[in-house]
């Protein structure tokens, strides 16, 4: 008996210094193995008469007991320090770059363009489209230019071979989105258009947004309000605006409207940025649209300029240079 | 147009300062473009005569002046200006003074020499640009007034950018009639008076012009001085206008021209012979024009003529034979009316833009020509004196403009405007501009006044009443809700989207210009149904592109010379072909070059290849749902693709874009290297979307056989794919390519590819024996159809 119990005390010590599982896992078997020691104390009871053999049980088991919860949380110890080296061992450096995280962009026109068409998409309007290339028709007479007329001459225009042109403003997209319909009509045209100009300020292709709205019930006022509204959601922020008389063949009265430009040297300055006006009653008539019943307004607006403003791009030129340095601003 | 603010405000009572006034004209439609404030700030300077002037002792360009400003004793003024001498009158700054530019003036010695004040240049007083000597006065001017009062300072230029409805504002009579509704104030134009004739030169004129010439008014001035100059006040209103003065006679024109709107011309009358012939040019005729040019004319220009030669291209320039020249003592004066429709683009075709055809083309008053000719008759007689002979006039009274007579009905005004403007203001605005009101039963019906060229039609007065009524004062409605919910077909993809997608895969949106070189065009072999301009602006923006790729390809060039190694480009835009009408495809072209995955650290670093393209063109394909409707060859290729590493992809067959990598003979002539890939497609079928039709999940699971043959290299992967789904059938999942290897151990010549047969039955599982049966029945067709061993 004593001897189980020297054993078990020699083996509490040897269990508390095994520092491998390996270790610990052949001293568990030369305790509580087949052939283990304490394996060996059971087996040895069978021997023994019966009340002695209660007795030596109960002691065998006590012992068998430690053993296997010092085994037990030895190995627990053990576990634990191979998993601390393990996470140790498995650190990575977090702040390398991600794989395949790089991503392009879209073009500052697009942005600006998209975002202009959907704050008048909430307004109901629809997109809607026209050839790039456009016959005078379209272009001129039917918004009310008259051939040689001096508001011609503010539209430097391309012209092809056989008289075509490419359109000067997305203007023609009107006519050709009331011509075989009837009100109510709302719609909203980007696209390319092109004038004879080429400099610092002026680019031979650009962007605009056609907006037109014929009803019944529309008028001046509703033109004031809808485009302050636009203005307003475009920007996130309130401005100050006015309305300017103008002229332009296809709508009267025409306007004109700026807005309230803070500069950076503190200063501010009334720029402009949309032509609008209420459509031309020659103009509805041209396209089969009764003036007497319907009225609407229309508006045109430079993509460019909202995106220069919008996004702080000082020079109209780098819309088109298409360097990555200055594309990368905008992914 | 351009005026000076003094001279507007001689013609009209304005109650309100210069930013004021500079507002309402901008608020009235008449944007005011520029200010120049000029001669602000002379207190101190004065006029004075130089009468006497000595060479300073000290130094070759300085003068010791001794100067008479009117104050009894004389000035000794050192001067450095070249033009200083005896008996001119010029501006002296006095001590004490502190000029413009801010140089304060005091008593000084110069080289020794005492100075009492600095005689002036135009731009030291900020006058004018002209710093080249002192500024010379007339000889009258009284020496000691100040000369702000002289000159009528300080006044202001004030450059209005007109809008073309408004020729009316183009004279300063007009311009008071607005100005004079808008401030509720009265015009003080004067009374004319006919000039004295006192002569009796007269002259025939023939109207041949027919309605676009029906009005034409001229007057012979006699024994006019030659030598007489242009009044200062006179010359400093043209000069405040933006018009250098020239001669007396030129300026009186132009004066007479700025006033009242009316362009006038003046000939020498002695160059005439004959009748004045209003007619229009004969084809090819050509005429030498006051600036020495040629103009080639014809049958469409309005010619001036006399009996025997051409005189002037009517409404837009004088001839040079018959202009008033230094001697010039007889003069013819013209002063016309032309139908804008004969003049409009008639100077532009000449290549020029005069003040004349501005004013003509946007149309002039046709009852100014008298009114004109003699408040030019009047300042010629009292400027270079002569006798004016008898008004000389030529006019078909049937074919002038009449004045329209339009109704506005109030209800129509309140409709378009959205706002209720009283009757009384309604009337009050047209009576103010000039207009007769009479009542209507329905609201208004306005005569418009001969110069209103504008006033046609009803809306033209809703727009007179709302600019002088004010459009800020018109309220803001918000915009009400949409009228109908705009349908978005789900079975197609937003533009954007696309895009965005494209951005995700990390390609950058460009945006070219639609014109090419037709150079650069040649060498991409793009030659047929080309859309040339036919007025470039240069031979590099000469023809509208066939394809989107050599200007993207600039612009990863433009890159690439730029330390971007790895370009990775897109643009979505139209191409155009010729055709009647000319056809406008919307495309896609993307351009890549460089490393595939950027550099970094955690891949082996490749070059982007044929297939890391396809990839991004698969994953458009898989977007729309329906990928079996897509295909690509190898066949049919254009001329900018590798033969062997590009591809023509087809929609149900039909070809409808190419990507590859470029032509290595292009690569090299764009000075590109091996790495370039290009694709071009239709846009349109790359939105299309197929509506999701949803089918039972399978309730069997899939078997999985790997196998791996040996086949020659020329044998497809889609050949491949095609023989054992025809040969397995729907058993067949899916068929996935997971090695491809050739070199050591594969004969050469030959690849080995390891492929997963995914393989499903809908209505059982299935078993060993029916995997193995499939796997057999896929390695006989292919060596059967594509000459496969099976590697062991």
């Amino acid at each position: 008996m004593d001897d189980l119990d020297s054993r078990a005390t020699q083996a509490l010590a040897e269990i508390d210094k095994a520092d491998t599982l390996e270790a610990l896992d052949a001293l568990r078997v030369s305790l509580l193995g087949k052939s283990g020691i304490v394996t060996a104390a059971l087996k040895a009871l069978g021997a023994l008469a019966p009340d002695e053999r209660k007795a030596r049980g109960a002691e065998v088991n006590r012992v068998k007991d430690r053993l296997a919860d010092a085994l037990a949380a030895r190995k627990q110890v053990l576990e634990q320090a191979e998993l601390d080296r393990r996470l140790a061992s498995e650190k990575l450096d977090i702040s390398l770059p991600g794989r395949d995280g790089e991503r392009g962009g879209i073009h500052p026109i697009t942005r600006a363009l998209e975002r202009i068409a959907a704050i008048f998409a909430r307004l109901g309007y629809q997109r809607a489209d026209g050839p790039e290339i456009e016959d005078d028709w379209h272009n001129f007479e039917a918004l009310n230019f008259p051939p040689h007329h001096p508001a011609r001459a503010m539209h430097d225009t391309f012209y092809f071979g056989d008289g075509r042109l490419l359109r000067t403003h997305t203007s023609p997209v009107q006519i050709r989105s009331m011509i075989g319909r009837q009100p109510p009509i709302r719609i909203i045209a980007p696209g390319k258009v092109y004038r004879s100009d080429s400099d610092q300020t002026h680019s031979p292709m650009f962007h605009q947004i056609e907006g037109l709205l014929v009803d019944e019930t529309s008028s001046f006022a509703d033109l004031k309000g809808t485009l302050s509204e636009f203005i307003r959601a475009f920007f996130e922020r309130d401005f100050e605006m006015r309305f300017r008389p103008s002229y332009f063949p296809f709508t009267e009265p025409s306007a004109e409207v700026d807005i309230r430009w803070d500069a950076e040297d503190g200063s501010t300055r009334w720029l402009e940025v949309l032509g609008c006006g209420m459509v031309h009653p020659t103009v509805l008539a041209n396209c089969g649209i009764d003036p007497e019943r319907y009225t609407g307004f229309a508006f045109g607006l430079g993509v460019e300029r909202f995106a220069m403003l919008r996004y702080g791009v000082s020079d109209l030129r780098a819309f088109f240079e298409n360097d990555l340095r200055f594309l990368k601003q905008f992914a | 147009m351009k005026f000076s603010e003094n001279w507007l405000r001689e013609l009209v009572e304005i109650k309100a300062d210069r930013a004021a006034l500079a507002h309402a004209l901008t608020m009235a439609g008449l944007e005011v473009e520029e200010l120049t404030v000029l001669g602000e700030g002379l207190a101190g300077v004065v006029v004075a005569e130089i009468v006497a002037a000595e060479k300073h002792p000290e130094a070759d360009r300085l003068q010791v002046c001794k100067v008479d400003a009117g104050q009894g004793e004389l000035l000794q003024i050192v001067c450095g200006a070249p033009n200083a001498r005896v008996g001119i009158k010029v501006p002296l700054a006095m001590v004490g003074a502190t000029l413009p530019g801010g140089m304060s003036i005091k008593a000084a010695k110069l080289r020794g020499v005492e100075s009492f004040g600095m005689l002036c240049s135009a731009k030291e007083l900020g006058i004018d640009a002209d710093a080249s000597g002192l500024l010379e006065l007339p000889l009258d001017a009284p020496a000691g007034q100040s000369l702000a009062e002289y000159l009528g300072l300080p006044d202001a230029s004030i450059e209005l950018k007109l809008t073309p409805n408004r020729p009316d504002c183009l004279g300063l009579v007009g311009l008071a009639h607005d100005v004079a509704a808008l401030f509720g104030s009265a015009v003080k134009v004067p009374a004319q008076a006919a000039a004295a004739v006192t002569g009796a030169a007269r002259r025939g004129i023939r109207l041949e012009a027919g309605k676009d010439a029906p009005r034409y008014l001229g007057r012979i001035v006699e024994g006019a001085d030659p030598s007489a100059r242009t009044p200062l006040w006179l010359a400093e209103r043209l000069r405040r206008s933006g018009l250098r003065p020239i001669s007396a006679v030129v300026d009186i024109t132009n004066y007479v021209m700025l006033e009242l709107g009316q362009p006038l011309h003046a000939f020498d009358n002695d160059t005439l012979q004959g009748d004045i012939v209003v007619r229009h040019a004969h084809p090819g005729e050509t005429l030498k024009l006051l600036d020495g040019s040629s103009a080639k004319l014809d049958a469409g220009f309005v010619l001036i003529a006399d009996e025997h030669k051409s005189l002037a291209v009517a409404g837009v320039m004088g001839g040079y034979d018959s202009r008033v020249a230094d001697g010039t003592r007889n003069i013819f004066l013209e002063s016309a009316h032309f139908a804008p429709a004969a003049i409009m683009g008639r100077a532009r075709k000449l290549g020029m833009h005069t003040d004349a055809s501005h004013r003509f083309e946007r149309g002039v008053d046709p009852e100014l020509p008298r009114r004109a000719l003699e408040r030019a008759t009047e300042l010629l007689l009292s400027i270079a004196g002569g006798d004016a002979g008898p008004v000389l006039v030529a006019e078909n009274l049937a074919d002038l403009p009449k004045p329209a007579t339009v109704v506005l009905r109030r209800a129509r005004l309140r409709r378009v405007l959205g706002v209720d403007v009283a009757d009384a203001e309604v009337a009050r605005i047209f009576t103010a501009l000039g207009m007769r009101v009479e009542v209507h039963a329905e609201g208004w019906q306005i005569t418009a006044p001969s110069s209103r060229f504008d006033i046609e039609r009803e809306e033209d007065l809703v727009e007179e009443v709302a600019r002088i009524f004010g459009y800020d004062n018109i309220p803001t409605h918000s915009p009400a809700g949409a009228l109908a919910l705009a349908i978005e077909p789900e079975a197609r993809i937003n533009e954007l989207a696309l895009r965005e997608q494209l951005a995700a895969r990390g390609y950058y949106e460009a945006v070219n210009l639609s014109f090419v070189p037709a150079e650069l065009l040649a060498r991409w072999g793009f030659t047929e149904r080309l859309v040339p301009l036919a007025n470039p602006l240069s031979a590099d923006l000469a023809i509208m592109r066939p394809s989107l790729l050599p200007g993207l390809i600039e612009a990863l060039r433009h890159n690439r010379a730029r330390q971007q190694e790895r370009v990775r480009l897109f643009e979505v835009a139209r191409v155009f072909a010729a055709g009647d009408p000319p056809v406008e495809t919307p495309s896609l072209a993307i351009v890549a070059c460089g490393n595939a995955h950027g550099e970094q650290w955690g891949e082996p670093s490749r070059q982007f290849d044929f297939h890391d393209l396809k990839g991004d063109l698969d994953a458009l394909i898989a977007w729309g749902g329906e990928p079996q409707r897509w295909s690509v060859h190898a066949d049919d290729l254009p001329p900018w693709l590798h033969p062997g590493r590009g591809a023509r992809v087809a929609r149900d067959g039909e070809t409808v874009g190419y990507l590859g990598a470029l032509h290595p003979q292009l690569a090299k002539v764009l000075d590109l290297g091996a790495d370039v890939h290009v694709l071009e497609m239709a846009l349109e079928p790359l939105l299309a979307r197929r509506l999701p039709l949803a089918q039972p999940v399978p309730r069997f699971p899939a078997v999985r056989r790997d196998i791996a043959m040996d086949l020659p290299e020329e044998i497809s992967w889609s050949q491949i794919e095609q023989a054992v789904r025809g040969s397995l059938g729907t058993r067949l999942q899916e068929l996935r390519l997971f090695d491809r290897y050739s070199g050591k151990g594969v004969e050469a010549g030959r690849k080995s590819l390891a492929m997963g047969l995914i393989l499903q039955d809908a209505s059982r599982t299935l078993t060993d024996d029916d995997a193995d049966r499939c796997v057999r029945e896929a390695i006989a067709v292919l060596e059967q159809t594509c000459k496969a061993k099976l590697r062991g």
